[in-house]
């Protein structure tokens, strides 16, 4: 574990790209995680077994999406 | 630099999905239709689901009631939108796993590490998933079973991701025990024997009525592993060579390490 040269020409002092800190990376993970999980839902499962909104328009409108994504659907 | 990050996995994903959604229209669409046909012609008189009550008229109203929305529609623009939102969705996720995983797994290129993670996620999120709960097209389930069969499948993806990331954090610690070559074996191996519990262990729902077209269900199926193949091979590629054009040009740089 202590080469310093490497197939991709990268060494492990200098990755080529910085490493982000947790502490920056926890806010992003937490908000923009939270809104592209609730995107995936929307395509994913809304209307199905479970439902945010009353009706089946957001099911129906993604409908072909869901079942060919391999969601189950109905 | 995370938004840098964010914004070109999301720039991937959406590529992405458009690609995907050019497969899944043309390959997709087909076996979809004719499965629907299938149901429509088992509709009279039984089964209707309360958010699926198939009329008996059944050609062109896939799902009859209230929203309205027609086949024509559903086909194209919901296809589009449905592929389009989740392929963007999930690139912008994959540029937050990247963010995490950069620099933490050893020496990898961006491009290097990008198209491991695609292929981790591929594996984890589709693969494994799939031997267990194959996608279905219309057709195949039941009102009565769609709560079980949603609940199951969520719980597999979470198992099985879960098992991808005790892997890969084993990898490390396993490769400085027993070789590089022998601990990232021993890491997949995990992974391999945990699959095959959940496999085991995780409840058959078996729906697939008895006269349904066994083409018309191999077909949907391998159009739509097709279509995540795509997504997930152009995600894996897309971002990790946009990432590093932009880290060439100087534009990703982190705050802590300007200078590396
Ligand atoms: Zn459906």
């Amino acid at each position: 574990m202590s080469q310093t040269t490497t197939a991709t020409g990268v060494s492990p002092e200098s990755p080529s790209l910085p490493v982000v800190p947790l502490g920056e990376l926890l806010p992003w993970a937490l908000l923009g995680g939270l809104l592209l999980m609730l995107a995936l839902y929307f395509v994913g499962a809304e209307q199905g077994a479970t439902a945010m909104f009353s009706g089946t328009g957001i099911h129906e409108f993604v409908h072909d999406g869901r079942h060919l994504l391999g969601f189950p659907c109905h | 630099m995370i938004g840098q990050l964010l914004w070109r996995g999301m720039l991937a994903g959406l590529i992405a999905g458009l690609l995907a959604f050019a497969m899944a229209s043309t390959f997709g669409e087909p076996p979809l239709t004719r499965a629907i046909g299938f149901e429509a012609s088992q509709a009279d008189g039984h089964h209707h689901g309360e958010a699926h009550s198939h009329g008996a008229t059944g050609e062109g109203h896939h799902h009859g009631d209230g929203a309205g929305i027609s086949r024509a529609t559903q086909s194209s623009w919901g296809l589009l939108t449905g592929v389009g939102v989740y392929s963007t969705a999930l690139g912008g996720l994959f540029a937050l796993v990247f963010a995490l995983a950069n620099g933490r797994l050893g020496r990898l290129s961006p491009r290097a590490l990008s198209v491991l993670l695609a292929a981790g996620g591929f594996l984890a999120l589709v693969a494994v998933p799939w031997v267990k709960y194959p996608p279905n097209p219309p057709g195949i389930g039941t009102a009565a079973t769609i709560d079980l069969r949603t609940e199951v499948y969520f719980l597999l993806l979470a198992v099985s991701l879960s098992a991808m990331m005790l892997s890969v954090r084993l990898a490390r610690p396993l490769r400085a025990r027993l070789g590089p070559w022998n601990g990232v074996l021993a890491a997949g191996a995990l992974y391999g024997l945990i699959a095959a519990f959940a496999w085991g262990l995780f409840p058959t729902v078996a729906t697939i009525p008895a006269h349904f077209p066994a083409e018309v269900l191999w077909q949907f199926r391998l159009s739509s592993l097709g279509i995540q193949v795509i997504i997930w091979a152009v995600l894996g590629l897309v971002f990790g060579a946009l990432v590093e054009r932009a880290r060439r040009r100087r534009q990703l740089t982190g705050r802590a390490s300007a200078t590396a």
